[in-house]
């Protein structure tokens, strides 16, 4: 009964989108009030709607309801209660009810926190919303409704993917997906712009704390994935340019391009019809996105049991999404006249030069993403694009990107002086070049070229922000008076700019972060008998045997290991291998004793002969955590810039409506 | 004139700066994809002889072998037309078994053994490579055809499982 109330809430939820698509809309080109009036009433039925079908499925998968199809074949009455929850999303049909739910959270908090919003431009960018959302209700339930039912009803269910029962994937996905259908609410408001034919700085202001929302959450996300395929796979990276790794990463490229050329346009209305493409591009990939991971078109390994009609109906919608919007863009972007002038040396050029980057950046993802698939059309063979030529083009750009990085933030708006930025950055400079040297010597780099490149970049990012958070504070009251004047820049108008340099310095960790580990990691396949030890990197391992350990639905070998550095021993390492009791399937489970300047990290290979020795891999993983630990530094920058007051104003009574923005509530709820 | 002079300049520049990129782009892209071929395309000597390729198929069930060293393995893949012997030093991905699709990537040897040094991994066991299931399908319509006349479906549906 419990899950055709569901169903029947999607199809709901489907006629409320239709309604919200067109009717708001409509009013808003007409100047129908009544109608415009609508949007918020219809984003909070929508979200009702499809909370009620969440939490219908939810229940089914805490009853351990098996009648229904996509419960049996995700869930198993021996999983624990809290992946039983997670299990919701760890699906094909559940992540998209996740996914439409978020929709339907962003909607609802667009029409709770935009009071101040013009109503036109509000029931617009609802309506724009709606319009995806019926998208992905008719894609639910034409091809993957989650409340299908099972007959005969089994007894048993076939258990979750075992790689997915752990805490770091139940909460990765929510995150990923909250950043990717963030986007829309950029999209919506570009949208709903063209469509006004009005792109100004109090658009730029109403979308930025949004986008920087979603832009925080999709970092976040990324960054889970990546921390969860280095414990959870046991093959000891962080990264792999899979498709669907680069899938996330894409978007999250093309968004950061947006949150600063958004700045350019909110602070200097220029680069307005640049913004808005890329709005739409952010979007859009965050489709192709979905598109890639749930077609099966490429070879990767998250891809699901795929079903080609479900590939299909994506690509048409994306065809539909990006056609339509593309086509909106050419129409209607001309007419949006351009902004302030600006000089080649200035804030603006370097904002410029950052997006261009990103940009370049992607279409080089993009495209070796996709060559698989453009060699097959064009039938030059069946080809897979290996991970050192992604390395390759991310290495050619990132030290571009770095140094730009420390300039950037230094250059002031409009026009500069050469010899006032050098004034402000010489030291940073200077002391960024002994760093190469100093790290240069093979004592330090042992003959790694890119030890020192990559840590004289970190440093001269480092230093570049502490000389200009210097300046800011010499000219708010002097260098006697710089604590204070910290003080009151936090609690005032200055928490967007602390932001930033937070953000940047989480870069100049994450640079540190790759430098050390790509170079100085140790990784080794070995036979270990019982007792037997071997050494890596300084690290002696003892492997003392391995032993059987039931756990709740699952059968472990468990090995236990010894590590010691020198004479002292420094962690008893438990690593497993399971083999589930759901569907057999057999998991690797690495132990790691983490630590800030490096990792040590076991895992169970097999077992070889009948001796009790194992095959086991070992490895050394110098600063792995700062790259993660980067990550996290850039989303908390994100966190404070989104906490500046210039975005809270729709609390206080505003002067101007036209130029206030709500979104820095959003923080909070989400 | 010269506001006009100097964005022609710039553009220049930008051609150029794209062009280089992307002809850099493609010439690394040359030397680091690998092709894919089925084992009997490997048998008929299509693949590369001194280049990384993948080579891909079922498991042989019962050939998989460990060697003396503990970590080298052999096993057999095929597409049920034609065999390649798979020889990788290593820990197998968790989801690796025979009867199980597989893609492999590496060099032959001169002894005709393929020399994977990366063997696919998966999240979810009813998943199979695209590349796998279009080797087998090919293959097994071709085999269909010749002995028994069956239809098609079928094959590619036990394929898909």
């Amino acid at each position: 009964m419990v899950p055709e109330l569901g169903h029947l809430a999607l199809i709901l939820a489907l006629l409320i989108a239709l309604v919200q698509a067109v009717f708001p809309l409509a009013g808003s080109l007409s100047g129908n009030r009544p109608w415009m009036a609508m949007a918020r009433p219809l984003a909070y039925g929508q979200l009702t709607m499809i909370a009620i079908a969440f939490a219908a499925l939810t229940q089914a998968f805490l009853t351990s309801d098996f009648s229904v199809l996509y419960v049996a074949e995700n869930s198993n009455s021996l999983l624990p209660t809290i992946y039983k929850f997670s299990a919701v999303w760890g699906g094909h049909e559940g992540s998209l009810l996740l996914w439409v739910l978020f929709m339907a959270c962003w909607g609802a908090a667009v029409a709770a926190l935009s009071r101040n919003l013009p109503l036109t431009v509000m029931s617009r960018v609802i309506s724009v919303q709606g319009m995806i959302t019926v998208g992905f209700l008719l894609f639910m339930l034409l091809t993957s409704n989650p409340f299908e039912r099972l007959f005969p009803v089994p007894q048993e269910g076939r258990d979750l993917n075992p790689l997915l029962q752990d805490p770091g994937l139940a909460i990765h996905p929510p995150m990923l997906y909250m950043g990717y259908v963030g986007f829309s609410v950029a999209f919506a408001f570009a949208l709903a712009a063209l469509i006004g034919g009005r792109l100004d700085a109090a658009w730029a202001r109403w979308s930025r704390p949004w986008t920087t929302v979603a832009w925080i959450f999709l970092t976040i996300g990324i960054m889970l994935g990546s921390w969860w395929s280095y414990y959870e796979l046991g093959w000891g990276g962080w990264w792999f340019w899979d498709p669907v790794e680069n899938a996330s990463l894409m978007p999250w490229l093309v968004g950061t391009a947006l949150i600063h050329s958004l700045a350019v346009t909110e602070k200097r209305g220029a680069f307005k019809s640049w913004t808005v493409l890329l709005a739409i591009c952010a979007f859009s990939l965050s489709l192709l996105g979905t598109f890639l991971v749930r077609s099966g078109v490429l070879t990767s390994v998250h891809a699901f049991a795929t079903d080609p009609a479900r590939g299909m109906f994506i690509l048409l919608f994306l065809c539909v999404v990006v056609g339509g919007s593309l086509a909106l863009y050419a129409w209607r972007a001309p007419e949006v006249s351009e902004g302030g002038r600006f000089d080649l040396l200035s804030r603006e050029t370097s904002l410029l030069a950052n997006n261009l980057l990103f940009v370049a950046f992607t279409v080089l993802v993009l495209f070796g993403t996709l060559a698989p698939l453009i060699y097959e059309a064009f039938d030059w063979g069946k080809i897979s694009v290996g991970f050192p030529w992604f390395n390759k083009m991310f290495l050619a750009l990132a030290p571009f990107m770095a140094i730009l990085l420390g300039v950037g933030p230094a250059v002031r708006w409009k026009h500069d002086e050469p010899m006032r930025l050098l004034r402000t950055l010489w030291w940073a400079l200077a002391l960024s070049i002994l760093v190469l040297a100093v790290s240069y010597l093979p004592a330090f780099s042992s003959g790694h070229l890119w030890v020192p490149v990559g840590l004289a970049l970190a440093a001269w990012l480092v230093l570049a922000h502490v000389a200009v958070v210097l300046e800011r504070l010499k000219n708010k009251g002097g260098l006697a008076r710089m604590g204070p004047a910290l003080l009151a820049d936090l609690r005032g108008g200055g928490r967007s700019f602390y932001g930033m340099v937070i953000a940047h310095l989480g870069v100049a960790v994450f640079v540190v972060g790759v430098t050390m580990v790509s170079n100085f990691q140790h990784e080794e396949d070995v036979r270990l008998s019982p007792n037997a030890s071997y050494e890596l990197a300084g690290y002696r391992f003892e492997f003392l045997g391995a032993e059987a350990v039931p756990g709740p639905n699952y059968m472990a070998q468990r090995g236990h290991f010894k590590v010691y550095r020198g004479d002292r021993q420094i962690a008893n390492l438990f690593p497993e291998k399971r083999a589930y009791l759901g569907g057999g399937m057999p998991m690797t489970e690495a132990a790691i004793d983490p630590g800030l300047f490096r990792d040590v990290y076991v895992s169970m290979g097999e077992a070889v002969g009948d001796k009790g020795d194992w095959a086991v891999r070992l490895y050394y993983k110098p600063f792995v955590r700062w790259i993660w630990l980067g990550a996290i530094l850039m989303a908390l920058g994100g966190v404070v810039t989104v906490s500046d007051p210039r975005y809270r104003m729709a609390r206080a009574p505003a002067r101007r409506p036209a130029t206030s923005s709500a979104g820095g509530t959003s923080a909070a709820t989400a | 004139m010269k506001a006009r002079h100097k964005r022609m300049i710039l553009v220049g520049v930008a051609i150029l700066g794209v062009g280089a990129a992307a002809s850099m782009a493609l010439s690394a892209l040359k030397s680091n994809i690998a092709y894919f071929f089925s084992p009997s395309q490997v048998l008929a000597g299509e693949s590369p002889k001194d280049a990384v390729f993948r080579v891909g198929g079922l498991v042989v069930d019962h050939s998989l072998k460990r060697q003396e060293d503990g970590l080298t393995v052999r096993f057999n893949v095929t597409d049920n037309a034609g065999t390649v012997p798979v020889s990788y030093t290593g820990i197998l991905p968790d989801l690796f078994g025979e009867g199980q699709g597989v893609v492999a990537k590496g060099r032959i040897g001169g002894d005709g053994v393929f020399y994977a040094d990366e063997v696919l991994a998966k999240h979810d066991e009813s998943y199979m490579p695209p590349e796998v299931a279009d080797t087998l399908k090919t293959a097994q319509a071709e085999n269909l055809v010749e002995s028994t006349g069956k239809s098609l479906a079928p094959a590619a549906q036990t394929v898909a499982q």
